[in-house]
Formats: C-alpha cells, sequence, structure tokens
C-alpha cells in the first residue's frame, strides 16, 4: 500500500504543481491551450466513469457536453453577462436530465446495441441543434460575455481575464477528480465496478443494477456537461459540431488512449491527444492519416493506453509478466487493475 | 499528389524561415521587419479547393509586386480551419496570439469566418474575409479592422430577383439548404422579387449538406411555378442540377440561382448545366485589360484557369498592399491603414470596386450563362450594388 | 397532395430505402456473424464510389468500373480482414470502435492523398440516361429504377445464399455457435474472411451505384454510416430480412417527412429508432 502511495501520487502532485505554475511562463497561446486540454480531461474523465468502470461504452457522450454548452448560450442575455452560479446549475441539470432520460432508453440495450444507440440518440441531438432554429442552425449561437462568478455583489474571480479562467478550470479539474475518486470508493463506486466484471451476479445478489446503471449514466452526463459549459465559456461560442460523433470518438480516443479504469490515465489521455492532434496538424495537412495509423497500432500493440507501458517496461526490465493486462474480449475484465484503481483513490484521501 | 510535395516543401521552407525568424540578434529595421499574414482557410475537406484557389490569388498579387506589400516583405502563417466552425475560435486565435499576426485572412465557410470575426473582434485584430458571405459579418457584426473582398449573400441573390422580374417570371419556388447562407441568399432574392410584384409560393429548406433532392423535385412538379430560385454550392450544386435535369424539370420549369451553382463544378455537372443563368460579381469572358492578364498570369503560374474565389484572395492582397502603400509599410499606423483601405478603388480583374460604410465590396453583379465549361457573361445584372448592410451601426 | 404525386414519393422512399438496404445489409452481416462493431463501414461506401469514378475515368465505361470495382474491393476487403480484423475476434466492441475509427481516418486521408478533395460527377451510362414521363413536368429517371432493381435482385440473392448454399449453412452456424462450428471441421476463419470480403463488397457496390446520383465528394461516407447503424438497429442484429424491412420503413418515413414536416426531417429517423426500441430493444427482428 504504502509504496503505491509514494510511486503514483508524486507524479501526480508534481504534475499539478507544473500546471500550476505554467502560466508564470507567460506563454498566452499555450496557457489557452492548456486550459483547453484541462476541460478535455474533464470530459475524459466522466466518460471514463461510464466506459472504465461500469462498462458502459458510449459513442454518443458528446451530446450531454455539447447540450451544456448550449443551455448556457441560450439562457445567457445577449447584452450583459450571465450569473456563473446559476447558469452552471442550469447546464448541469439539464444535462444530467437528459442523460437519465437517454439512459431510460439506451440502457435497455447491450453491447454492440449500447455503442450504436448511444451513437443514434447523440446524432438526433445534434440534428435538433443543426436543423432548427432553436440554437442558430448549423452557424451556431456566441456567447459575448463570459458569465459573471459574483454571489450578492462580492466578486472573487473574473473569467474575462485568462488567467483567472485557466485557475478556475483548474480547480474545476481538480475538484472533478477527487469527486469521482470520492464516487467510485463509495458503495455505489464498489456496485458499478461489480457490474462491470459480472452483471449477472450483481443482478443475483440483488442489486437494482438497472437503477445503478442509469445513476453512473447520469453522473457522467453532468460532469460532460461541467465540460461542455466550460468549453462554451472558453471559447464563447457554440456550434452542432459539438455534439457530433466526431467529438464523441475523440473523447473515447483519449480514455483508451491513457489507459481506461484510471480517471488520471483518461486525463493523460486528453493531453496526448490534442498535443499529438496539434504536434501532427503543424506538420502535414494530412495528419489524419498518422492519426489514423497510432490509433490502429495503440489498438492493436498497447491496449492499455499510455498507463500501461511503465508497468510493461518494469516487467521486461524484471523480467516479470506485467501487471496491467490488455483487457481481453471475453476473459473477465481485470480485476487486479481495477482493484489497483481502488487502491489508489484510497491512498488520495 | 502534386499539391503535397508543395506543401511539405512549402512547410519546409517556412519552418527554417520560422527558425531564421525567431534567432535573436537580427537588426530591427521598420524596413526589414516582414508583415505577418496568417491565412485560415480550408485545406482539406468540402472546400479545400476553394481555400487553395483563395491561397494561390493572394500569392499573386504579392508575387506580382516583387513578394512584398507596400514595400514590406510578407512572411505566410498557414492554419487549415477544416471548414469546422467547432474549432475556429481556436484556430483564429492561434494566429493572433501564439503567430501574433498582423493580418488575419480568411475564409470560405460562412460559420468559421463568424468565429473569427468575433475573435478578430475581441482582439482587435485586422480581419480581411475573402470569401464568407454571411451578411452579418458587414451588418450588425461589422467592426472598423473587417474587411471582405467578396461579396454578402444578400447581393448576388437581390440581383437575381431583379433578373427574374425582367424574365416575367410571377410565381416562383425556391429551395436551399437550411443555414443562414442559403436562408440569407433566399431572403435577398425575395426581398427584390416581391418589391417587384412578384411572388413566391413556397420556400422550401433542406438541412446542410443533405444532397437526397427527389423528393423536393417531385413537391416542385406538383406545384408547377414559372420558374425555380436555389442556393447551393459545391457537392451539393452538382448534384442537384443534375438531379434537376433528369427529374425532367430543365426544360419544362426553368432554373435560376447565384453563381455558385455553377462555379468551380461545371466540369463535374456536364450537360445537366448547359444554358443556366446565374448572378455573381464575376464571370468568364469579361475581356477587359485587367481580367486578362490576371488570367493569363494566374494560368502560367498554376496551370489552370482562376475561378472567382483566386479573385477574391488576389483582392484581398490589393486591399492590404492599398492600405500598407498608404502608410509606407508602418503597419502601427493602424487608423491611416484602415482609412486607406475603406477609400480604396481596387482594380479587381472582376472590374472597379470600391468599399461600403460597412466594408463590403460595391460591384457590379454580372449575369452569367452556362457554355460549355465556363460562365460567360451575358450582361450586368446590377451595376455597382451595394449591400445594404442593416444593423451594422459604424 | 395528389394520388399521383403521393405514389412518387412512395416511388421515391422506396428507392432510398433499398439503396440503404445494400450498404446496411454488409453491415448487418458482420456484426451478426463475426461480432465485430464496424464504423469503417461508411467508408468502404465512399470507397466504391471513388473506385467508381477512377475506373470510369480510366475505362470510359461505367459497368467495367463496376465489374473492375467488385473484384478490388473484394480483394481488399480480404486484405483488410487479414491485416487487420482478424486480430479483433476476440478483443472486446471498444477496441473494435477504436480501430474501425481509426480506419475511417487512413481512409480519408488516402482519399485526399489519391484522388484529391474536387467533387466528382461520373456520367449515367447511356443506354440508361433517359426518364419516363410520369406528369406533364415530371419525369423519373430510369437509372434510379434500375439502381432499385439492382438492389431487389441483389436481396433475393442473399436470401438464395444465406437459406440455400453450404457457405450459407455455414454462416448461420458460425454466428449462433462459433465453437460447435470449428470443432465440425469448418474452416471458421475462412467463413469470416469470406463474409467480411462481402459485407466490404456490397458496401462498395452501394457506393459505385450512388455514385452517377450522388456524385463523388469527401466525407460521403460519414452521412451514410450513421444512418445505417439505425438500420440495423430496428432491423435487429445480423438479420439480413430486418435490415431490408427497416431500410425501407426508413426511407419512406425520411422521405415523407420531407414533404410534411421539413423542420423535423432530420430527426423522425432517430425518433422512429428511440420508438422501436420502447417497444423491442433487440430489433424488430433479432436474430436468435
Amino acid at each position: 500500500m504504502q509504496q503505491i502511495v509514494s510511486r503514483l501520487q508524486l507524479p501526480l502532485w508534481l504534475s499539478l504543481a507544473v500546471l500550476a505554475a505554467f502560466p508564470l511562463f507567460e506563454l498566452t497561446f499555450y496557457t489557452e491551450l492548456l486550459t483547453k486540454i484541462m476541460i478535455m480531461a474533464i470530459f475524459a474523465m466522466s466518460l471514463d466513469l461510464l466506459v472504465g468502470y461500469t462498462g458502459l461504452v458510449s459513442l454518443g457522450h458528446a451530446a450531454f457536453f455539447g447540450l451544456a454548452g448550449y443551455t448556457l448560450a441560450l439562457i445567457a442575455p445577449q447584452y450583459e453577462a450571465a450569473n456563473l452560479w446559476l447558469t452552471l446549475g442550469v447546464a448541469i441539470l439539464v444535462s444530467a436530465l437528459a442523460a437519465l432520460v437517454i439512459g431510460l432508453f439506451v440502457l435497455r440495450t447491450k453491447g454492440v446495441y449500447f455503442i450504436m444507440v448511444t451513437l443514434a440518440f447523440a446524432q438526433m441531438f445534434y440534428f435538433v441543434f443543426h436543423d432548427t432554429d432553436l440554437g442558430g442552425g448549423s452557424d451556431g449561437l456566441f456567447l459575448y460575455f463570459k458569465p459573471d462568478a459574483a454571489i450578492a455583489g462580492f466578486k472573487p474571480f473574473d473569467l474575462e481575464n485568462t488567467l483567472h479562467f485557466y485557475y478556475f478550470v483548474l480547480i474545476s479539474l481538480v475538484v472533478s477528480y477527487f469527486l469521482l475518486c470520492r464516487i467510485l470508493r463509495s458503495p455505489f463506486g464498489h456496485a458499478l465496478v461489480g457490474i462491470k466484471t459480472n452483471e449477472h451476479r450483481m443482478q443475483s445478489l440483488g442489486y437494482p443494477v438497472f437503477y445503478y446503471k442509469l445513476a453512473s449514466f447520469a453522473i457522467g452526463g453532468s460532469l460532460a456537461g461541467f465540460a461542455g459549459y466550460l468549453s462554451a465559456c472558453q471559447y464563447g461560442f457554440v456550434n452542432p459540431e459539438i455534439l457530433s460523433w466526431h467529438q464523441s470518438g475523440s473523447v473515447l480516443l483519449m480514455v483508451i488512449l491513457g489507459g481506461q479504469g484510471a480517471f488520471y490515465g483518461a486525463a493523460i489521455g486528453a493531453f496526448v491527444f490534442v498535443l499529438l492532434q496539434e504536434f501532427l496538424s503543424s506538420l502535414t495537412k494530412h495528419w489524419q492519416l498518422f492519426m489514423g495509423v497510432i490509433i490502429v497500432l495503440l489498438v492493436l500493440y498497447l491496449p492499455g493506453g499510455l498507463r500501461s507501458i511503465g508497468p510493461l517496461l518494469r516487467a521486461s526490465l524484471l523480467g516479470k509478466t506485467a501487471n496491467v493486462k490488455p483487457p481481453a474480449g471475453n476473459d473477465p475484465p481485470d480485476i487486479a487493475q481495477e482493484e489497483s484503481a481502488n487502491d489508489r483513490s484510497d491512498s488520495l484521501h | 499528389m502534386k499539391y503535397s510535395a508543395h506543401s511539405f516543401l512549402g512547410l519546409f521552407i517556412s519552418l527554417v524561415i520560422v527558425g531564421i525568424g525567431v534567432e535573436p540578434g537580427q537588426p530591427a529595421q521598420a524596413e526589414e521587419t516582414k508583415i505577418k499574414v496568417g491565412l485560415m482557410l480550408p485545406y482539406t475537406g468540402t472546400y479545400a479547393k476553394l481555400g487553395n484557389a483563395i491561397t494561390n490569388g493572394f500569392k499573386l498579387a504579392v508575387a506580382e509586386q516583387g513578394g512584398k506589400l507596400g514595400g514590406r516583405p510578407i512572411e505566410f502563417f498557414t492554419v487549415d480551419d477544416e471548414s469546422n466552425p467547432a474549432k475556429a475560435p481556436e484556430n483564429a486565435s492561434k494566429l493572433i496570439k501564439r503567430d501574433a499576426v498582423d493580418v488575419l485572412v480568411g475564409t470560405v465557410h460562412s460559420g468559421v469566418a463568424l468565429a473569427m470575426t468575433k475573435v478578430a473582434r475581441d482582439n482587435k485584430a485586422l480581419l480581411i474575409i475573402p470569401n464568407a458571405g454571411a451578411d452579418e459579418i458587414t451588418g450588425p457584426l461589422c467592426a472598423p479592422t473587417i474587411f471582405r473582398t467578396s461579396f454578402s449573400a444578400w447581393q448576388s441573390a437581390y440581383a437575381m430577383g431583379k433578373v427574374m422580374l425582367e424574365r416575367g417570371h410571377k410565381k416562383v419556388v425556391t429551395l436551399s439548404w437550411k443555414y443562414s447562407f442559403g436562408e440569407q441568399s433566399v431572403a435577398g432574392f425575395k426581398e427584390a422579387f416581391e418589391q417587384g410584384g412578384g411572388k413566391v409560393v413556397k420556400e422550401m429548406y433542406l438541412p446542410f449538406p443533405q444532397v437526397e433532392f427527389q423528393s423536393y423535385l417531385t413537391e416542385i412538379a406538383a406545384l408547377k411555378p414559372d420558374a425555380v430560385f436555389v442556393f447551393f454550392a459545391g457537392a451539393g450544386a452538382v448534384k442537384f442540377v443534375k438531379d434537376y435535369a433528369a427529374a425532367g424539370l430543365k426544360d419544362s420549369i426553368p432554373l435560376y440561382g447565384p453563381g455558385f451553382l455553377t462555379d468551380g463544378t461545371l466540369e463535374a455537372q456536364g450537360d445537366a448545366a448547359q444554358g443556366l443563368i446565374t448572378t455573381l460579381h464575376y464571370a468568364d469572358g469579361l475581356n477587359t485589360p485587367k481580367d486578362n492578364a490576371f488570367r493569363e498570369a494566374y494560368q502560367k503560374e498554376y496551370h489552370e484557369l482562376p475561378d472567382v474565389y483566386a479573385v477574391q484572395g488576389y483582392d484581398a492582397a490589393q486591399l492590404l498592399s492599398a492600405g500598407l502603400t498608404a502608410v509606407n509599410g508602418d503597419i502601427s499606423q493602424r487608423d491611416e491603414l484602415i482609412k486607406a483601405m475603406a477609400s480604396t478603388t481596387l482594380d479587381s480583374p472582376r472590374g472597379t470596386v470600391t468599399f461600403s460604410k460597412a466594408h463590403n465590396p460595391v460591384q457590379d453583379i454580372y449575369l452569367r450563362e452556362v457554355d460549355g465549361s465556363q460562365n460567360k457573361v451575358i450582361g450586368v445584372a446590377v451595376k455597382a450594388l451595394a449591400d445594404p448592410a442593416r444593423g451594422c451601426r459604424m | 397532395m395528389d394520388l399521383v404525386t403521393f405514389l412518387i414519393q412512395l416511388l421515391n422512399g422506396l428507392q432510398y430505402g433499398l439503396l440503404l438496404f445494400l450498404v446496411a445489409s454488409g453491415l448487418t452481416l458482420i456484426f451478426g456473424i463475426m461480432g465485430i462493431i464496424n464504423l469503417a463501414h461508411g467508408s468502404f461506401y465512399m470507397i466504391g464510389a471513388y473506385l467508381a469514378f477512377s475506373l470510369s475515368t480510366l475505362t470510359g465505361n461505367l459497368f467495367t468500373a463496376i465489374l473492375l470495382g467488385i473484384v478490388l474491393s473484394a480483394v481488399l476487403g480480404i486484405i483488410l480482414e487479414w491485416l487487420l480484423i482478424s486480430r479483433l475476434y476476440h478483443r472486446d466492441h471498444l477496441e473494435q470502435v477504436l480501430l474501425t475509427y481509426g480506419l475511417i481516418l487512413i481512409f480519408e486521408a488516402l482519399r485526399s492523398i489519391l484522388v484529391g478533395d474536387d467533387v466528382h460527377s461520373i456520367a449515367i451510362p447511356a443506354i440508361l440516361n433517359h426518364s419516363i414521363p410520369l406528369t406533364d413536368t415530371l419525369s423519373y429517371p430510369v437509372y434510379r429504377i434500375f439502381i432499385s432493381m439492382v438492389c431487389l435482385i441483389l436481396a433475393g440473392l442473399m436470401y438464395g445464399v444465406i437459406q440455400r448454399t453450404r457457405l450459407g449453412m455455414m454462416i448461420r452456424a458460425g454466428a449462433s455457435n462459433r465453437e460447435m462450428v470449428q470443432s465440425l471441421g469448418i474452416n471458421i476463419q475462412l467463413v469470416y474472411r469470406l463474409v467480411f470480403a462481402m459485407g466490404f463488397t456490397l458496401a462498395a457496390f452501394a457506393g459505385m451505384l450512388a455514385a452517377p446520383i450522388s456524385s463523388v465528394y469527401p466525407g460521403m461516407g460519414d452521412q451514410v454510416l450513421i444512418i445505417c447503424f439505425v438500420v440495423v438497429v430496428i432491423g435487429g442484429i445480423g438479420s439480413v430480412w430486418g435490415a431490408l424491412v427497416a431500410a425501407l420503413l426508413i426511407g419512406l418515413v425520411d422521405t415523407f417527412s420531407k414533404v410534411f414536416f421539413p423542420e423535423l426531417a432530420g430527426i423522425t429517423v432517430y425518433l422512429l429508432m428511440a420508438m422501436v426500441l420502447l417497444w423491442r430493444p433487440e430489433g424488430l427482428f433479432r436474430m436468435t
């Protein structure tokens, strides 16, 4: 246990320190890029709760991300700043409700069906915003002022300020991380992991599996909404593309890239994915080719994600087998992996 | 293939240039410092061809002045906007904040251009739009630093309204994609057409970028209007024109539209497009000295005939040149630069172009007819047409 | 709406549905028999359309191009199965989703490098380039009727192959019990390879057939993919019969919603899917 604490906590605190210190370098563009990446990290972590811990491979997660963004753009007054706390609450509520309702439909299905049905429902929302006048059609909506953080006249920070916004997102990321770890440590979280491992067993043990999955789906959706709200704030702009299936595909990639079943893995995935995309697209206009090849190689040779590189290397150096195995299709999911993830969240408190 | 080899080479060269540029210890003399131009255009996806044509046109104008504008060498920074509005604010701020460009040039897609306009306004950056025709850009969103060298959706559609009245049509059906450029085109058309006593019996829209037209064509045949006004462009335009002919409607109900219907895709449209009448601010066979010289130079450089997009790119560089020349290349004299740009008269391949108060081109809208693989000019639909710039407070 | 217009719209809907069926049938077979979720299926459609364009430019004849294209896409399908897909059988759906998503990016990039980003059109062969006058203003293109006939014939052929032939028997057996088939000494690997190649070819063939009326453009596979997912979800995974019914249903719903509720045309298909899910979560014709 002690070993795990020292091995995992140090890099986490170190990266947090680097993130906290980064704006000191005064690289405005890169500060904004990091802001975006941290928002995507929250988004990816919210999906990891479904994919990595509940066993729900959703290919429509962008729907909740986009829905919250649109909620902000639609309820914000045009010529003055909206109230941050109020609009944030409403946006998350809308995402949560949408996740609950969609969950009622999609959770009736399993496996391949679930993937396709989540995709199709997300596409429905895409068309609602794309084809009707509700959200400005395919041109999207603009938000001319960032929300105002004032509480009863007192203004703790100003989101119009790039630095304030950066730290607001950083704190949001940290809070989301600990919140997710806390959820996972609760009996509810243990039940979710149990459902992923063996749904039938949980059912026969008397767990209301459907409602557990629905709750997980709604929590994941709300957190995705939180990320979507932040994203809409950052650029002051929403567009149907933010709910598109490419967005859902990208966030799923981030989760897998980092290694599913560990929230910090999803965050790493978000960092690597966005930076890789930046890097490749600055090299060649055919960057999609390289991205595609990297994805294919990743699936074939590193199914545990980047997170599994460390253990794999260590294992090959010490001549032992790695303890993070690639999750295999019909085999039972890797329980050791889940448990170590739980230990980790324990150790963080 | 050819393009990608070029782009690799170009990238390599520009990387070297950037490397040299950031090397410390270079003397910073006003005459030596480069003007940084950020090209944010689509280089992949449906509009890639348009993005390339605009880039070619812009670079041709720069090359004609010895690689300089206003006596200052030009350095390009390029971002592929993929015609994806969701990435637009980020791409624009990449050019403005990371590369610190002096001028932002772009783009084709209206949604992306609207997002760019917002970023440019927020950062008070100089923006020249070489295509996107959304009315808002030189309407409610107008700003001193924002210029457009192309058109507004209203312009070519309004001209078509007049033309169709003159041709004796009274009862018309419209069909377009449901997005703001399509809706604005239809609105512009309707304004002119109904003012003159015509009637739009039905406005039909289909979601962008759907191309399954068959049920709409059936509807048109059932309504039997005097004529049909459509807005489509690119791949959708090719398919629509072909489907319209295949449904046998071409001979019974004449089809009209803004020139985007037939520009750049005539080769693909083939026989179905022959004889179509469209309106646009550029045409083949203008046969003016300026246009002939432009076409010859363009063909020599890029081995293909220029299209309207190349002209718009070319004029974007001409407009910037006019401003820079007036301030002797000192881009920090922002107010004088803008004043010179706004009051300039461009000698464009399309004819003489001036700018309205909202910085949208005031230009002749030509009447064109498809003949072979060309949009031959057959007259001027409206002379020196200016966009009404509704909602612009400047 | 008068009766004639109604009948023509009906025809439009059926024609669209039949073409959808052609694409979706391959998808449902690959799902049902091999257990592979294939996001790249839309790309196969796109590849077919671009093959038709490149080969007809080369040979000057669409029919020759289609014949060559069928052979080429079958070969491509076999290579793809051998190189990549065969490694996915024992992986979970998540990895299948990712790998095939990667394939979409690769195919789009290769398309851009090899053929470019321009919009191209393909001429309808002269013998089929006619229209049948239906009303005084509207005539119906013969080529569209031709497509529908081809789709119907193929649907019949597929039914025959699956129900009556040894390959069909293996396919049916492979779907229901993989281990048993293997223990009977049937080369399941070969069956999978054939099924995948068939699915690839069906999608590509649909792309080739549609190319003259849809024109050929970047990103054309994306739209087809998602609507095909809806077809498979409504029809039931693995059921070719279900795919046919669902595709026709979607074709009709889509066509008539465009006429009656143009605002909602984009989402009616998904509403239909939601209703079917409430009623029968495993689709109308779940293969058992």
